[in-house]
């Protein structure tokens, strides 16, 4: 991955959040900017792409890497195209996760953590994302997909597949 | 009918908007504060009203306002904490989501009353489409005068900003949500100095939960001595509750502290009973932190009076036989469920999210999410019940930041009302597997109301 480098529309964006905090504390906006930076640069976070934010917020790499490590919405792995986020805990387990989970590992051929061969689908299991009395549920991308049965979830996989289809 | 002061108009329809919400009364307590109240009469008609935090511990707002430290040059700040990660709590997203400018009006008042020229909402990752409500709000805001240079010609200056986390559950703790403010890793901070004197950047900092921001708009309106006449006792004004497991209508409800346990589970205002047309079994009533109560115990105290919807009720019989209001996340479980299962889920949530600062919660939630595990399984031996309660003790207060606690207290709870329950699945390993917890029981779609 040479030549990393934000798109003009996000470098105003990385602007417009600097701008939230005192001179001198650019550092604070290290967070929202690698969220810019996952959603750009293929859905994680390589070392180039951690580097990058670094020298753009004046920070030493490792300020980067140590915030990057720490929270659990960034990836330092490649994911598929389509990340299916579903909740385990308790209130989301007195609901039926488990049969969701396992509903959507069997029909994708994976288990929590694997991404399906053809890079579409990864499955993972989070913690509580604030559904709990909309469960079960999962994170899709931005939106939060709730109330889950199995139908919803076929559906779910067959407009992803629609999506990728009619976007290349 | 309770009272509603927070959520009377959220079904208004298109209440998001600026224009519908200031028609229906919106930035009243801006123009009360600003034009007709000093700073220190707007913290002194919230300590008034003896608005307690909503976002789990319960202080007083108005005595934490006023210990905020004010040397002279140098910032004040209000945080917003919005990172509400806490199993069984979606009020605060319902806040934001529905009505955002209740929130963002409150913070101006607040803001005016401790003198933040910036402030801050700090919101979990995951809430993404809600930091565009909020920006949005706040653009409406601003572009009516209400932020922004001279706000409606008082001479006071402010502008919000929304920061947005990455996925860290301890990042709710306060002094963690600072570092991560500043860009760091969410490390609690050792206290004292507490926020009050060194928070954000070093500065004198108050950081408040989402619905106790938003209820300083009714407290400023109807006046703090007003709103404390709504409930009882030390349990004033109203409080948005999450419910959520095997109920009827799950949601979030925002009741007057007048209510008793059994209405708010039964009634068909509220939760409108149990599911599926099963027993209650247990419940725990704020948040999944806080002790367990089998139904027995939640309905009646000890003492065998009825127990209430207060922050005194739910204590009443201090961890041996009650529990906390904590942040109002509301989890029922029914006589399908299994004690050990949900609370093995609930120790490897903390686990996840242990900072891993100190060792006793580092080490402590890595071996009990394992025994619990075990026990669930079929696997475990009577004497790892024993282990159990001997490692939760020794995590409860020996840690830097009070998620130590939060780990140990369920499990503590579990073992203290449901030891037979540990002790069958020990002792029947293979009929304990053979129990169906999943979407056979519970895939018929909920409802969502108010
Ligand atoms: C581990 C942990 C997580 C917390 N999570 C939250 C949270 O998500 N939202 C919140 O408002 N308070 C949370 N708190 C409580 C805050 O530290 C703080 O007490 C609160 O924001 C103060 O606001 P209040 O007085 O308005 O309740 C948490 C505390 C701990 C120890
Ligand atoms: S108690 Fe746990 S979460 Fe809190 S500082 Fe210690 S290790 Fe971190
Ligand atoms: S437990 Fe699943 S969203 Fe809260």
């Amino acid at each position: 991955m040479q030549n990393v480098k934000f798109s003009e529309e996000t470098l105003k964006e990385v602007q417009r959040i600097i701008s939230f905090y005192p001179e001198g504390k650019q550092k604070s906006a290290v967070i929202p900017v690698l969220h810019l930076a996952q959603k750009e640069f293929g859905g994680w976070l390589d070392v180039p792409v951690m580097d990058y934010v670094a020298s753009l917020l004046q920070l030493l790499p490792i300020e980067v890497y140590e915030v990057a490590s720490f929270y659990s919405m960034y990836n330092l792995k490649p994911v598929g195209k389509y990340m299916f986020e579903v909740c385990q805990t308790g209130p989301c387990m007195l609901n039926g996760s488990d049969d969701i989970i396992q509903y959507i590992g069997d029909k994708l051929g994976i288990k929590p953590g694997q991404t399906s061969n053809d890079g579409m689908f990864t499955l993972k299991t989070v913690e509580c994302l604030g559904a709990c009395g909309y469960a079960p549920m999962m994170q899709l991308g931005k939106d939060y997909r709730e109330h889950l049965t199995k139908e919803k979830i076929d559906k779910i996989v067959e407009d992803c597949r629609k999506a990728a289809a009619s976007n290349n | 009918m309770g009272r509603k002061l927070l959520l009377d108009k959220a079904h208004v329809e298109n209440i998001r908007s600026y224009d519908v919400y200031r028609r229906e009364g919106g930035y009243r307590s801006v123009e009360k504060a600003l034009k007709t109240l000093s700073p220190e009469q707007v913290t002194e008609e919230v300590k008034k009203s003896g608005l307690r935090g909503r976002g789990g511990a319960g202080f007083p707002t108005g005595m934490k306002w006023s210990f905020l430290a004010k040397p002279e040059g140098v910032p004040r700040y209000l945080v917003v904490n919005a990172d509400e990660s806490e199993p069984g709590t979606f009020k605060d997203r319902y806040l934001m989501e529905f009505i955002p400018h209740l929130l963002i009006e409150g913070m101006i008042v607040s803001s005016f009353a401790l003198g933040s020229h910036r402030s801050y909402i700090y919101i979990r990752g995951e809430y993404s489409w809600i930091v565009d409500i909020l920006e949005q709000a706040i653009i409406e805001a601003k572009n009516n005068g209400w932020l922004g240079k001279n706000i409606q010609g008082s001479g006071f200056d402010c502008e919000i900003y929304v920061q947005r986390g990455a996925g860290a559950y301890i990042c709710g703790e306060e002094t963690a949500l600072l570092e991560s403010l500043e860009g760091k890793r969410g490390n609690p901070r050792i206290k004292p100095p507490f926020p009050a004197v060194k928070g954000l950047w070093d500065c004198p900092t108050v950081v408040n939960n989402v619905e106790t921001i938003a209820a300083v708009v009714p407290i400023i309106n109807e006046g703090g001595d007003e709103y404390a006449k709504i409930g009882t006792g030390k349990s004033t004004g109203t409080k948005l509750i999450s419910a959520c497991g095997n109920i009827k209508k799950q949601g979030v409800f925002e009741i007057d502290m007048t209510i008793s346990v059994e209405e708010f589970i039964y009634s068909d205002e509220y939760c409108g009973g149990i599911a599926n047309g099963k027993k209650l079994k247990a419940c725990i009533p704020g948040g999944s932190s806080v002790p367990i109560l089998p139904a027995n115990l939640l309905l009646k105290t000890a003492k065998g009076e009825t127990r209430m919807m207060t922050y005194e009720s739910l204590a009443d019989g201090g961890f041996q036989t009650g529990s906390m209001m904590g942040s109002g996340g509301f989890i029922v479980l029914d006589e399908m469920q299994c004690v050990v299962r949900h609370t093995y889920t609930l120790a490897r949530f903390y686990r996840h999210e242990s900072c891993g600062q100190c060792s006793p919660c580092r080490e402590g939630t890595g071996w009990m999410e394992k025994i619990l595990l075990n026990i669930e399984k079929g696997k475990g031996k009577m004497t790892d019940i024993d282990l159990l309660w001997d490692i939760q003790r020794k995590i409860e207060g020996n840690t830097i930041c009070p998620l130590g606690d939060a780990a140990a207290w369920p499990v503590a709870a579990a073992i203290r009302h449901f030891r037979d329950e540990f002790e069958w699945h020990v002792l029947n390993p293979e009929e304990s597997q053979r129990r169906n917890y999943g979407l056979a029981n519970y895939a018929q779609p909920l409802q969502v109301v108010a």
